[in-house]
């Protein structure tokens, strides 16, 4: 066992030589730290010892998004590629919302986060700046988003993705939540969601998902992220996508984002159907999806 | 029997506490969100309230305490989480009309939803003092069993709400067991008063 340990520590130390810690640090939500290795710079959450990669950057070709499921991220283009006004829920690094910016120079896009830390990290180490156009909001999304429709205000594009290093907080999951996040888009509106469940808690996610958009394109990769891209009054035809992806696509490809193979992804309804939903009178989330880790 | 019984009444009493508190986190995050204040807002307001419970259940327990009256706190308290149950989201709508900062709107939504009922609940464990202490000799031994079972009763209420609970049933689902397993105590200490009183 000692032997064990101590090879896994020789180990370490070895994978760690090309490894440089930028920074850490205990927000009030979660211990955050920025490493760089090959050039590559990236923000992490270490929840549970376990510890996940939110945000990268490639220092030496900022535009290149890293992270797998940041190109998948921009799908909702497909069904709307000229977005307005845009609403981030979960800053991260502040990448994506950057690549919005440079995408649609001079668009509104709201940014939320729910932890002033994670914006001061952005800030410092992921070139993340707010511009006139370009704000971000040290908020709950939830509660942002209340407001926001109180307000009046409408979004053409809607990306969720707040983490809370377990997974998605419970009540940015709820039937609810969607239904709200739906009426806030504009007619022509896309919500696109960053999810990862597996097993039971991937049912009941579904479930909700369609029962609040309808069908909806599910777009998963092999392994872990699954996109979810859903319109308020369900998808426009085939045809329509098809025509957004080619007007767009050729902006698209210095960032590495390819809509056409992103759309491929879809595997349309493979959740079961009778899962239950997740409403604010019911969302274990969290405990479905420790549940779902041990029975698959 | 009566002390096996007032006893049992704690631990409900206790157990019902922080089970309700626990689903306040569930019930705020709607509207004021998952951020720490909202916790802080929630345990602001439930010890501010068990504070005046303790302090008022004394001052109760010195003018003719009996068993009645006991249950009647019982009572109070389930009929008190009404408004929280009939009328969540439309004193919280209010609230967040109103209140634009969440920390203060989750403050002050705690005090309207949460705070009656946990001062009645409040109440509970001091009166249960008075009725159990029959010389001053033994007085700090019954309230450290009564403290003991109150507090393992909280200690569980957190336990199953957050592992189990949860997991089964909607948020309401809980709050109307916890509103009728009140209830129930009340109208058994009620009883049992009746029948001490014949006897």
């Amino acid at each position: 066992m000692r032997l064990l340990l101590g090879l896994l520590l020789v180990a370490a130390s070895a994978a760690g030589a090309a490894e440089r810690t930028l920074h850490t640090e205990r927000s009030l939500y979660r211990n955050i730290s920025v490493i760089e290795e090959d050039g590559v710079r990236c923000l992490r959450f270490t929840v549970k010892r376990r510890e996940s990669r939110q945000s990268c950057i490639d220092m030496a070709d900022p535009d290149r998004l890293v992270l797998p499921y940041t190109p998948i991220a921009f799908a909702g283009l497909a069904v709307n590629p000229q977005p307005q006004r845009v609403l981030v829920l979960g800053l991260g690094g502040g990448t994506i919302v950057n690549v919005f910016d440079q995408l649609f120079p001079g668009i509104e896009v709201d940014a939320v986060e729910i932890d002033p830390a994670v914006i001061n990290v952005a800030r410092d180490y992921f070139n993340f700046s707010e511009t006139a156009s370009q704000r971000v909001y040290a908020r709950d999304g939830r509660v942002f988003v209340r407001r926001a429709l109180r307000k009046g205000k409408r979004y053409d594009y809607i990306l969720l993705d707040a983490f809370n290093g377990d997974y998605i907080p419970e009540h940015l999951m709820t039937a609810e939540f969607l239904e709200e996040c739906r009426q806030l888009l504009s007619e022509d509106g896309v919500l696109v969601a960053n999810t990862f469940s597996s097993s039971r808690l991937y049912n009941s996610e579904s479930a909700t998902y369609h029962s609040v958009f309808g069908d909806f394109l599910n777009l998963r990769r092999r392994l872990g992220n699954r996109i979810i891209v859903a319109a308020p009054d369900g998808l426009p035809p085939e045809d329509t996508l098809r025509a957004n992806v080619e007007s767009i696509d050729a902006d698209l490809e210095r960032f590495g984002i390819d809509l056409v193979r992103a759309l491929s992804l879809d595997r349309g309804r493979d959740w079961r159907r009778k899962a239950r939903l997740l409403t604010d009178q019911f969302s274990p989330a969290n405990l479905m999806k420790s549940q779902g880790d041990s029975d698959e | 029997m009566t002390a096996g019984l007032l006893f049992l009444l704690v631990f409900c009493g206790g157990f019902s506490i922080m089970s309700i508190e626990l689903l306040g986190g569930r019930i705020l995050a709607p509207y004021f969100g998952s951020s720490i204040y909202v916790w802080g807002s929630l345990i602001t307001v439930f010890m501010l309230a068990l504070s005046i419970g303790y302090l008022l259940g004394g001052r109760f327990s010195l003018q003719n305490p009996s068993l009645k009256r006991f249950g009647a706190l019982f009572i109070a308290s389930a009929l008190l989480t009404l408004p929280l149950l009939l009328a969540g989201n439309l004193l919280m709508d209010v609230v967040f009309e109103y209140v634009e900062d969440p920390r203060y709107g989750s403050l002050l939504a705690s005090v309207v939803l949460f705070l009656l009922p946990t001062i009645a609940l409040g109440m509970i464990s001091p009166y249960a003092v008075r009725l159990l202490v029959d010389h001053r000799d033994e007085s700090g031994h019954v309230a450290g069993k009564l403290y003991f079972v109150s507090t393992i009763g909280s200690a569980l209420g957190t336990l199953l709400t957050s592992f189990y609970l949860v997991l089964y049933f909607e948020v309401n689902q809980i709050l109307i067991a916890i509103f009728l397993a009140l209830l129930l105590c009340g109208a058994t200490a009620f009883a049992s008063g009746f029948r001490q009183a014949a006897v």
